[in-house]
């Protein structure tokens, strides 16, 4: 519940952040440059795409084929929104950045508005005229599609594309107004815009597949991921926020030298003597990632689960299990895949290697969460093939015994570990100490994975191939063979 | 009401201020001078609460500035280096903006944008949008917009750079009147006139260090020496340079003219004129030679350090 109190001091932060809101959408009402695309987005486009839809239903229909009509029309609808509000990037780039380069930051910064009010009026800022007119552009689409051809949305569709819109500029604006606090120039956030017109674009592609697929309801699902989203975005903007760094010159530069020592005192972390640094620095990483690991653990159990319900969903055949059966098949494959060989112990070392490096890009974009999928997705399939062999009608502690145990008793922890300090790299950026800069943070958290990589994970990892290649395959013949 | 403690700022491995101590009363001007980049701009934000200190305090109207920011802020008006207008709008829209973000009512705004307006000159420019403002316009206006919620604590930074001499001489009547009605001031200028002009209190920052600080009267005492006086008679001096009283130390002496340096002149110089009228010579001028502070400024920040007093 919100206090009295919460809900007074709510109230004088957004009347703040109104006030310097009010101002930026008075200017942009003055500027030709954003008037101009808007109004011809909020009325030439929406009047072009009805146009395109009437076209496109009339020839449609000639070759009987009305669904691909019925699936371009809200598909038009969701363009006509989306169109408009992709000005909110461009207005939001230019947010700080552009204050900076026009030098009227300081003033601005001089002001008693806090923090909080001076980066959520500049994402409302961002956000009003170009969502105002992406709104009414939909309207101006719809009442043409009306008076055209009679066509009206459901309340459910209708819903689900102004909700799309809405958090997709939300998305866009808060992602855009942390870029442009953290650079010193509209050039530099216009270069770093990529990180979020990329997987904007990705994610405009996928919504018009959803829908020309017909399957609207996913629509929701994406609307909730990008609320999400847009709050760790807005939640980073916040943390991020510092006057200080807005009004220095060296946010664009890269030091190297700074990086270096930055990250090469966070990797040591004072230890005199590699003993030190294992028992004392390595213990204190361990112990900041013991919340992340946890989380790890909770997938790789969840993960396990799912697989094993999904068995019997989509069920193998139970031939396939007949161990006695396929054992010379079995002992083969293993052969040709270099087990029980140097080279073979290499391979697989290199393979999990792999696996945690690409985790780890994929866990940089995003807030660890891909890193973690991939990492946890080899025991979701472990838990398919146990829940399988149980309906096969055999034990599937057979498995896990015979083909994970003997080597997974390492990288089993491995895979915590390198998931763990994956998590915990990937949200370093919404949980950087208050009044830190981005790149220190990220240095920082990127010592600590390199210290858990080159400490625990690589090291488990050698010794789990080794397992995994000269014991587990004995092992499994033994334990599967029944010999 | 302003009060520095051991102030200091560092930017990764560069010290910009170091421990500077300053303070200032209601009702006192100290102008900071300095060459650029010796850190008077860094000072001035981190009384404004704009940048934090890495070390030491800054204690505005009794509020530290780490810890209540806001009110320091609320307290204080700013004027920056740059002036940076939003030149799409007006001024009455510029400074209701302004005014809105210290807290004030429409009504508050709209009667101090007035008077501040006319008292500046800038009336008649209301209907025009900022971005046809002059150079010097647009300083009175960055002016108008610090003064406009009539802080306590005014801190100035080149106040009449881009002005023209009237409107200079305007602008320091008016900081002048501010004082009069108990503001602390800081003015940052590269304009020793001015700080001459205004200021009870010169501080000289080098290389983020105060090497210098005191009034101006004082600072010219201990930097340059005692006063120097020249005399003027309207004839020979022959004989009379050994009637001197004791106090007084020739510094160079002409036909009819000498110029000497006195610890006390309120003191030496009627003796030196009673002197010259019993020794029957015409004084025709007794004046002191006027010892600029760009002289001050110079010997200070060229030999690295002076004296800090306050």
């Amino acid at each position: 519940m919100i206090s009295s109190k919460q809900f007074t001091s709510g109230l004088a932060t957004f009347a703040g952040a109104w006030t310097l809101a009010r101002r930026e959408i008075r200017d942009q009402m003055r500027d030709w440059r954003i008037l101009t695309p808007i109004i011809l987005l909020t009325l030439f486009f929406p009047l072009l795409m009805n146009f395109t839809a009437r076209q496109a239903v009339d020839f449609v229909e000639r070759y009987g084929a009305p669904v691909i009509g019925d699936r371009l029309i809200p598909f038009l609808l969701m363009v006509v929104g989306f169109f408009p509000i992709s000005i909110s990037l461009v207005i939001a780039l230019e947010s700080f950045a552009g204050e900076r380069e026009r030098l009227s930051l300081e003033p601005l910064l001089a002001t008693p508005l806090s923090d909080s009010q001076l980066y959520i009026g500049k994402l409302i800022a961002s956000m009003v005229p170009p969502l105002s007119a992406a709104y009414l552009g939909i309207v101006v689409y719809l009442t043409g599609l009306y008076f055209r051809i009679g066509w009206t949305p459901t309340v459910s569709l209708l819903l689900q594309v102004v909700a799309l819109t809405t958090v997709q500029a939300l998305v866009m604006v808060s992602g855009a107004v942390v870029i442009s606090s953290q650079t010193t120039s509209v050039r530099a956030a216009n270069l770093l815009a990529s990180f979020i017109i990329i997987p904007v674009a990705q994610l405009i592609i996928g919504e018009s597949l959803i829908m020309f697929w017909g399957r609207y309801y996913i629509l929701w699902w994406i609307v909730l991921a990008q609320s999400l989203i847009a709050i760790v975005l807005i939640r980073i903007g916040l943390r991020l926020f510092n006057r200080e760094e807005l009004l220095g010159n060296e946010l664009d530069v890269f030091d190297v030298r700074w990086v270096g020592r930055t990250f090469w005192n966070a990797f040591k972390g004072g230890a005199g003597s590699i003993g030190d640094w294992y028992r004392g620095v390595l213990g204190r990483s361990l112990r900041s990632i013991r919340i992340p690991i946890g989380i790890t653990f909770s997938l790789l159990v969840l993960g396990f689960f799912a697989g094993f319900r999904y068995a019997s969903v989509f069920t193998l055949p139970p031939e396939l299990f007949e161990w006695q059966a396929s054992r010379d098949e079995f002992a083969e494959a293993l052969r040709r895949f270099g087990m029980l060989s140097a080279a073979g112990w290499v391979k697989i070392f290199l393979i999990n290697l792999r696996a945690v490096g690409i985790a780890t890009l994929l866990g940089l974009f995003t807030l660890g969460v891909l890193g973690e999928i991939l990492l946890m997705a080899p025991i979701a399939i472990i838990g398919y093939l146990a829940g399988n062999i149980y309906l096969a009608g055999q034990d599937p502690l057979l498995l896990l015994s015979g083909l994970v145990a003997p080597h997974g008793i390492l990288e089993i922890p491995a895979a915590l570990l390198a998931g763990g300090a994956i998590l915990q790299l990937g949200m370093a950026a919404i949980s950087l100490p208050k009044g830190s800069s981005l790149g220190e943070g990220w240095i920082k958290a990127a010592a600590e994975w390199v210290r858990i990589m080159l400490g625990l994970v690589i090291p488990l990892l050698v010794a789990a191939a080794a397992l995994e290649v000269f014991v587990t395959p004995r092992i499994a013949l033994w334990v599967l063979s029944g010999s | 009401m302003i009060i520095t403690r051991d102030l200091t700022k560092r930017f990764g491995d560069f010290t910009a201020v170091n421990r500077v101590n300053i303070k200032v009363k209601a009702g006192e001007i100290l102008a900071i001078l300095g060459p650029n980049g010796a850190g008077k701009t860094t000072t001035i934000r981190m009384l404004a609460s704009i940048l934090k200190p890495t070390s030491g305090q800054v204690v505005v109207s009794g509020y530290d500035s780490v810890s209540h920011s806001q009110e320091i802020r609320r307290l204080t008006g700013l004027l920056t280096e740059h002036h940076g207008l939003y030149t799409r709008m007006k001024a009455h829209d510029y400074l209701r903006f302004f005014g809105q973000s210290y807290g004030m009512g429409a009504d508050q705004i709209r009667a101090r944008a007035e008077m501040l307006l006319e008292r500046y000159g800038l009336g008649e420019a209301v209907d025009l949008r900022l971005g046809q403002y002059s150079k010097g316009m647009r300083q009175k206006l960055a002016l108008v917009r610090a003064l406009l919620h009539d802080p306590s604590v005014l801190l100035l930074d080149e106040p009449t750079s881009a002005m023209d001499p009237s409107s200079a001489h305007l602008v320091r009547n008016s900081i002048d009147d501010l004082r009069r009605s108990d503001r602390a001031i800081i003015v940052c200028t590269h304009n020793l006139f001015e700080a001459e002009a205004l200021a009870d209190w010169i501080a000289i920052i080098r290389r983020g260090e105060i090497i210098a600080m005191d009034s101006t009267d004082q600072l010219k005492r201990r930097l340059l020496g005692n006063p120097v006086m020249e005399l003027r008679v309207a004839s020979a001096l022959d004989g009379v340079l050994d009637l001197m009283p004791e106090g007084v130390r020739t510094l160079a002496s002409g036909v009819n003219w000498i110029r000497y340096e006195v610890e006390d002149p309120g003191r030496i110089n009627p003796i030196v004129i009673r002197t010259m009228i019993e020794a029957g010579i015409p004084i025709v001028t007794l004046a002191e030679v006027e010892r600029s502070l760009e002289d001050l400024y110079l010997r200070v920040v060229e030999n690295g350090r002076g004296e800090v007093v306050r």
